[in-house]
């Protein structure tokens, strides 16, 4: 591999990482306070690319207000499967999971129905041209996904320990009965983790819209590099899922360049079966009591 | 061993109608008896696995095992299909074996998680490899097989071959159902602590829920296998587990009866949405949140309530112990 190859390789692996967090962090986010995964997480991707296309493709809105756009708009629908999915099958792990697989059938169809399945839709690149270091070349639009990572993830963190809804979410994740006996509402709080799930995922379905091929199924290589990520990570630690993320996003990357797609994902999941036999708690994951 | 006579009475019927069956119907509605059969011991198999809370995600990859073991079996070495059936099982529990090794040391959500990405690591694998798994299309030219004489590429004879499997291999898991075994599983999943400090090895018994439903999965891959005479990696996907979930959802998993009764309406419900062909998922998809919010029990719950209301005098008050929390 020499040098120009090199740097890109890095280069990609960090737009890779970046992208990798801004999904997982919701995914983690959500099962640290309802001890739930949404397998529809991918959807919400492709959920988040879709508003690009039919807002800055389609209608011709100004590709940051179209990315802006998707944020409350899949927030909106990580709230209403908290509603009407998680909240009625709360008592039963498996429940709500797998009716989450029946929302992903749902969302794939409508969205292939409205806008077609055939071809993949094209979202012209809004930043042409690309950024030159050392001979490799990265584009303007893979370049702005870290930055949109590093002010997203900040946020969150703010959110989180310095705002006191952000706090009282985290107690939640802690300990929810504790939480209720505090004046905490735990419906208010599930709710509020669903939508910044939602969000998360569809933000970063936004920006990859452009570079991503966008068809009804693109969620489904997602979820499954998502539920690595998060359980490399150790489940609902948002640190370790940003962490796992990075690190995945270097391999995956790695590997295919050196080798092909197919290894990388199978890597990938020999990593994650490695980490539940070595250290089943994740990278950065407590053991529970 | 059924010492009941109604048992018996049962049985012969049930028989009876099936062995009837593919003379009332059309050509295509064999294929679809055949697949129906081949379906009954795959979502039979799964609920064994999941008798012990264990809800794997790779289950239909297991099947896929089977299926590519046939494929490899027959194409090299020519072994007859009574060969196959039974030794593309017993890889499918071998593998079984060995991804459940990682797999017992994840509990509740970990466990559905990671018997997804375990499952996607071996389907990968076909895809990878195209020496002996062919590659993205699969492979293709599986014998049909045939036995005395007998062309199993004819759908009815094919129909009594793969009868006879299935009638063992139910008979082999109701029994399992109904043993110490089967008491075992359940009990892990009720209370999985109190069955450990009673002395049962959790980890081995779970192990042995899930290679033998594996070992089940891999006769209906078998079977499956030798009637399309094609291997596709796209049909082990998680696409087909999530059918596989919404028929063992729809009928229930607290007895044997109910993932039979799911599987059979839902595939009266498959054949009856054709027209609808691009509209299928979702209506399968919100067929499943229904059971899962509404009905978490299935149907077979229903007819508890029923028969609760109905034909007994003093009230059952248990109902029904399977999908209910965890």
């Amino acid at each position: 591999m020499d040098l120009p190859t090199l740097i890109q390789t890095i280069a990609n692996s960090v737009v890779a990482g970046s992208v990798y967090a801004i999904i997982a962090v919701g995914l983690a986010m959500a099962f640290g306070v309802m001890k739930m995964a949404n397998f529809a997480h991918g959807e919400f991707f492709m959920a988040g690319a879709y508003v690009v296309y039919v807002f800055y493709a389609l209608l011709g809105w100004p590709f940051p207000a179209a990315v802006l756009m998707a944020i409350p708009i899949v927030g909106a629908m990580g709230v209403a499967t908290e509603r009407f999915i998680f909240r009625p099958t709360r008592d039963n792990v498996m429940a709500g999971f797998m009716a989450t697989a029946g929302l992903a059938f749902i969302l794939q169809v409508l969205v292939g129905q409205t806008w077609g399945v055939g071809l993949m839709r094209s979202v012209p690149t809004p930043y042409m041209g690309a950024m030159d270091i050392f001979g490799a070349k990265i584009g303007w639009q893979r370049v702005l996904v870290l930055p949109s990572a590093v002010v997203m993830l900040s946020a969150l963190w703010f959110f989180l320990y310095r705002v006191k809804a952000g706090k009282a979410l985290r107690a939640c994740a802690q300990d929810p009965e504790t939480a209720r006996l505090q004046g905490i509402r735990i419906g208010r709080m599930t709710m509020l983790a669903m939508a910044i799930s939602g969000a998360s995922a569809g933000l970063a379905g936004a920006l990859m819209a452009p570079i991503h091929p966008v068809t009804p199924y693109m969620g489904h290589g997602v979820i499954l590099t998502a539920f690595i990520i998060v359980v490399m990570g150790g489940m609902e630690s948002i640190a370790g899922a940003v962490l796992a993320a990075v690190l995945l996003g270097f391999v995956h990357t790695f590997v295919t360049t050196l080798f092909d797609a197919v290894t990388a994902q199978m890597v990938g999941v020999a990593i994650m079966a490695l980490v539940l036999i070595v250290r089943p708690q994740g990278l950065l994951g407590r053991v529970k009591a | 061993m059924f010492v009941n006579w109604k048992t018996w009475l049962f049985l012969i019927a049930v028989l009876a109608v099936a062995g009837a069956a593919p003379f009332m119907v059309r050509a295509y509605s064999t294929e679809v008896l055949i697949l129906f059969m081949i379906n009954l011991i795959l979502v039979c198999s799964y609920r064994i696995p999941t008798m012990t809370g264990d809800w794997s995600l790779s289950h239909v990859v297991m099947m896929g095992v089977g299926a590519y073991a046939t494929a490899l079996l027959s194409k090299w070495w020519d072994l007859s299909i009574l060969l196959t059936v039974p030794l593309s099982a017993v890889v499918a529990a071998v593998v079984g074996l060995i991804l459940v090794t990682p797999l017992i040391r994840t509990k509740g959500f970990g466990f559905f998680i990671a018997s997804f990405a375990l499952g996607e690591f071996v389907r990968l694998t076909w895809v990878k490899f195209r020496d002996p798994f062919g590659g993205p299309r699969g492979m293709i030219g599986i014998p049909s097989g045939e036995l005395g004489g007998i062309d199993f590429f004819e759908p009815v004879p094919y129909y009594f071959f793969v009868l006879v499997f299935v009638f063992f291999s139910l008979l082999v898991m109701y029994r399992i159902d109904r043993s110490r075994i089967g008491r075992t599983f359940k009990a892990i999943y009720t209370d999985a602590e109190l069955a450990e400090s009673v002395g049962i090895d959790v980890p081995h018994y779970r192990a042995l829920a899930f290679a033998t439903g594996a070992f089940f999965a891999g006769i209906a891959g078998s079977l499956l296998a030798h009637r399309l005479g094609a291997v596709d990696p796209k049909n082990f996907d998680v696409t087909t587990m999530v059918y596989l979930i919404i028929w063992i959802v729809v009928g229930g998993t607290s007895t044997f009866w109910g993932p039979i009764f799911g599987l059979t309406v839902m595939t009266f419900v498959f054949e009856w949405s054709r027209p609808l062909l691009e509209w299928r998922p979702l209506l399968f998809g919100g067929i499943l949140i229904f059971f899962l919010v509404f009905l978490p029990g299935g149907l077979e719950s229903l007819f508890g309530k029923l028969r609760e209301r109905f034909f007994t005098r003093k009230p059952l008050g248990k109902g029904s112990a399977g999908s209910s929390g965890t």
